[in-house]
């Protein structure tokens, strides 16, 4: 079999000569850790930290018709978007599985212009299902290699942030965003996060990776920042409740399914997948996503078999210790009927029936 | 890193042997790789365990993995501070983190175990290094 080289970002040096323990994470070499998931995931929640999530593709979509493309392709509603402001939103197949997740923010107006933060390793994909799409006076751009993407997360996110960046940025509100500078860089400076706590995501031009990593690190470092990797952006974002693409979601699920109705808007007018969500909607979900904790001693982990009452009902999408709740927990489907909190639930780990209940999600909902 | 009075195996367990009894654990390099430790499920005391079969597991933030029992012989003591401490095994894989004492009952196993330098060898290369 050919051996295909890791893609790495512009921050790869860097991560190695830190320390960061890096893995393969969907085709790039990425940091799994640096000090530890449960030190990094403890910063998050109670200081800040420093993600490079540079891997996240961007599409942009510019000229006059930008706006009814954009909304063509994906669920939520384009023409509600007010400009510097982002949407959490899809792009769907026609059968109304999920092409991808992704956030569109409205960058600018007349000509409009959109920017899509999407899945690493969904990008190509993702480019070619808007790209193939006909009749709309819009250009369709893969822009990924312009951007080197860092996540500034946790409840001192704001205070690091601002040492490096005259935006006044605890004006800037939940899922706004401006175009600014950060360490005297030009950057795009969003209100954004995959963790459950406030933070920002910020893009700029790649070869200035080095000098706003550590600019935002020194100024951090009053307030605790940690470098942090992948391994504690999936524990954040697992007791934050929030889908991850090829767990939760991917082809064979909906929207509905995933418990992300609130952004499928159907009366907005026709876009990729509509008419399958509506046949859905009238006839119902057979399955539906739901959050567990489990009960016996085990932790129930992503594919994991779900029984009721012995029957095989299901399987875990993503699951594992939560460390700021000290419990195990995870995320599954089940039949519709079944998947409402308090149900019993077993897990098979490992070969044994391990007993769990279903709870609600967010597991982890910040104090504001 | 590796004191040379212990014995490794490439399951990345090792064993110090004093009469006939075999204290057993998981190396330093193990312990790094998993991460942060939250479960540790030891046999319990009089099992009988073989060489090479699974006896346990550890289970970290971000996978689970067997123990494999690098001796056979009878279990004679578990580690129980590992039930409520399992980061200890974080800590200190080598010392406070030992996992089981077992009664060896084929002592000449321990003389196909690796030794220190070739255990850091061995490491040195699964690691690409």
């Amino acid at each position: 079999m050919p051996v295909v080289p890791l893609k790495t970002t512009a921050l790869h040096a860097t991560h190695v000569r830190m320390g960061a323990k890096m893995v393969d994470f969907g085709g790039w070499e990425m940091p799994l850790q640096y000090s530890g998931i449960l030190e990094e995931h403890a910063a998050v929640r109670n200081a800040v930290g420093l993600f490079d999530v540079s891997h996240m593709g961007e599409i942009e979509i510019h000229g006059p018709e930008a706006g009814a493309l954009t909304d063509y392709v994906t669920t939520n509603a384009v023409a509600r978007l007010k400009p510097r402001r982002a949407q959490y939103s899809a792009l769907l197949y026609r059968h109304g599985g999920f092409v991808d997740d992704i956030l569109v923010h409205k960058y600018r107006v007349r000509p409009d212009g959109y920017f899509l933060c999407v899945n690493a390793s969904n990008q190509e994909k993702d480019f070619e299902h808007i790209a193939s799409v006909h009749g709309f006076q819009a250009t369709v751009e893969l822009v990924s290699d312009r951007y080197t993407q860092l996540a500034i997360q946790g409840p001192r996110a704001k205070d690091a942030l601002q040492w490096v960046t005259a935006l006044p940025v605890h004006l800037l509100p939940y899922y706004g965003f401006l175009d600014d500078k950060v360490a005297d860089i030009p950057a795009r400076i969003a209100r954004t996060g995959y963790t459950g706590e406030d933070g920002f995501e910020i893009y700029f031009a790649p070869e200035h990776s080095d000098r706003v990593w550590n600019a935002i690190l020194d100024a951090g470092q009053q307030y605790g920042i940690k470098p942090c990797g992948l391994g504690a952006r999936n524990t954040l974002r697992l007791e934050a409740g929030m889908a991850l693409y090829g767990h939760e979601i991917h082809a064979s699920i909906t929207p509905f399914e995933a418990g992300l109705g609130w952004i499928v808007k159907l009366d907005k007018g026709e876009f990729i997948g509509r008419a399958a969500l509506l046949r859905q909607r009238e006839q119902g979900i057979t399955r539906k996503l739901i959050g567990f904790e489990m009960t016996g001693r085990g932790i129930g982990r992503d594919d994991y078999e779900v029984l009721i009452d012995g029957a095989p009902s299901g399987w875990v999408t993503s699951g594992g210790p939560s460390p700021t709740l000290k419990k195990n927990i995870g995320m599954c489907y089940l039949p519709v009927d079944r998947a409402k909190a308090g149900q019993s639930i077993q897990i098979v780990i490992r070969g044994q029936p391990v007993d769990a209940v279903t709870i609600a999600m967010p597991f982890y909902r910040r104090v504001k | 890193m590796y004191p040379e009075d212990l014995h490794y195996t490439k399951q990345h367990e090792w064993v110090r042997v004093s009469g006939d009894v075999a204290t057993v654990g998981i190396t330093d390099y193990a312990q790094k790789e998993l991460g942060d430790v939250v479960y540790v499920d030891l046999p319990r005391v009089e099992t009988k365990v073989e060489q090479g079969k699974v006896m346990g597991s550890v289970e970290s933030v971000k996978a689970v993995s067997d123990i494999y029992s690098p001796v056979s012989g009878q279990v004679i003591e578990i580690n129980g501070t590992l039930a409520t401490a399992p980061e200890k095994l974080n800590e200190s894989a080598q010392g406070d983190g030992w996992m089981v004492k077992i009664r060896l009952s084929v002592p000449a196993e321990v003389q196909g175990l690796l030794s220190a330098a070739d255990y850091e060898k061995y490491i040195a290369e699964e690691s690409g290094h």
